[in-house]
C-alpha cells in the first residue's frame, strides 16, 4: 500500500476513466482506432495500477485470481465458439455472415464477439501475469 | 514539415537505443525503453497508422514497462559487468549485419509508393469489399477481426498459451504447489493406514 497522498487520489480519479475508456475502445473499435486487444491492454493496465496503489491483496480481492484465470479460457472459447456457430449454420469456420439474416449484421455481431473475446483474454492475461510477477518470492502468494 | 517530424522523431530513437545500450542502470534503461516505445508510436501515428499506433503506445510504453519493473523487483536493477570486455568479433559480426540490412533497403519500395507490391496483393479486394460485404467504417477492424479472422484467433491463442506458461512458470505456488501438499498429504493417509 502506497501513503501517497497525490498519487492515491489521482489514481483513484483515474481507474473508472481508464476502464470507462477501454470499454470505449472496445465498443468503438468498428468505427475508430482500437478494437480488442488494445482494450484489453487498457483495461489491464487499470488493474495493475489498482494493484500497484492499494496493495496486491486489495487487487486480489476486486479481481480474484481464480476468475481472472476462468477469463483468460472464456474469452478465446468465446472467439472460438463464435467460430464454431458459423459452422453449425451452415458457414466456414469464422464466416461471420451466417450468423444473422443479413449477412453485414452477421458480420457486426461476428466482429463485436469475436473483439470482446480477444479484450477479455488479454485484460485477463495481463492481470494474471502482473499478479503473477509482483507476487512472487512473498509467503502469501 | 512532416520530414522535420520524421528526422527529430528518428534521432531521439536513435539517442535513446545507444543511451540504453550504455546505461548500466537497468531502471532508466527500463524507463527509456518505454520512451522509446511512445516515440515509435507517434512515428507510427506520423504515417497515418493510428491502430497500430495504439497498440504500440498501450503495450510498449505502458504493460511491457510494467511488467519489466516488476521483474527488476524481483532481481536487481544493476547490469552484471561480467562480460565488459571489448569484443571486436562481435562488433564486427552487428557492423556486418546493420550493413545488409541498409544495403536491403534500397530495393524497397519508397514509403508509401502506390506500385509497391503490397498494395497489389490482397489490399485492393480488402478495400474494395470492406464497404458492402463487413459494413464497418474502420477497415483496420474488418481485416483484423473478419478477412484476418483466423490470424487473430492465432494470435488469441498466443496470448492464451503464454499466459498458461507463465502460470506453469511462477504460478508454482497456488498451483503446483497446492497439488504437491495435497498428494503429499495422501501419500501420508495411505501410510497412516497401511
Amino acid at each position: 500500500m502506497i501513503r501517497h497522498v497525490i498519487l492515491r487520489v489521482l489514481s483513484k480519479l483515474l481507474i473508472p476513466l481508464i476502464m470507462l475508456f477501454a470499454l470505449y475502445v472496445q465498443f468503438h473499435g468498428d468505427y475508430g482506432p482500437g478494437g480488442g486487444f488494445q482494450a484489453g491492454v487498457i483495461f489491464g493496465a487499470a488493474i495493475i495500477l489498482y494493484a500497484l496503489m492499494f496493495g496486491l491483496e486489495a487487487a486480489k480481492r476486486v479481481f480474484p485470481p481464480r476468475v481472472l484465470e476462468f477469463l483468460v479460457a472464456f474469452g478465446l472459447l468465446l472467439y472460438g465458439s463464435v467460430g464454431v456457430t458459423a459452422i453449425l449454420d451452415g458457414g466456414n469456420f469464422l464466416e461471420y455472415s451466417v450468423l444473422s439474416h443479413k449477412p453485414v449484421h452477421g458480420q457486426h455481431l461476428g466482429i463485436l464477439l469475436v473483439e470482446l473475446g480477444v479484450g477479455i483474454t488479454v485484460a485477463a492475461v495481463m492481470a494474471t501475469i502482473f499478479f503473477l510477477f509482483a507476487g512472487r518470492g512473498r509467503s502469501d502468494a | 514539415m512532416i520530414d522535420v517530424i520524421h528526422i527529430v522523431l528518428f534521432t531521439f530513437l536513435a539517442v535513446i537505443a545507444i543511451a540504453i545500450i550504455r546505461l548500466r542502470d537497468l531502471f532508466a534503461a527500463v524507463m527509456l525503453m518505454g520512451i522509446f516505445s511512445l516515440l515509435s508510436a507517434s512515428l507510427f501515428t506520423v504515417m497515418d497508422a493510428v491502430d497500430v499506433a495504439f497498440t504500440e503506445a498501450s503495450v510498449g510504453a505502458g504493460i511491457s514497462t510494467v511488467l519489466l519493473l516488476a521483474t527488476l523487483s524481483l532481481t536487481t536493477s544493476k547490469e552484471s559487468t561480467l562480460y565488459q570486455r571489448p569484443q571486436p568479433l562481435a562488433l564486427a559480426a552487428v557492423v556486418l549485419t546493420g550493413v545488409a540490412l541498409v544495403y536491403a533497403t534500397f530495393d524497397m519500395p519508397r514509403y508509401g509508393d502506390p506500385t509497391a507490391p503490397i498494395h497489389h496483393h490482397v489490399a485492393p479486394e480488402y478495400i474494395a469489399q470492406t464497404g458492402e460485404v463487413i459494413g464497418v467504417p474502420n477497415m483496420v477492424t474488418a481485416i483484423l477481426a473478419s478477412f484476418r479472422g483466423y490470424d487473430t484467433w492465432g494470435e488469441t491463442t498466443v496470448i492464451f498459451t503464454a499466459c498458461v506458461g507463465v502460470l506453469l512458470l511462477l504460478g508454482g505456488s497456488r498451483t503446483v504447489y497446492r497439488v504437491r501438499h495435497r498428494n503429499d498429504g495422501e501419500s501420508d493417509d495411505d501410510g497412516a493406514a497401511s
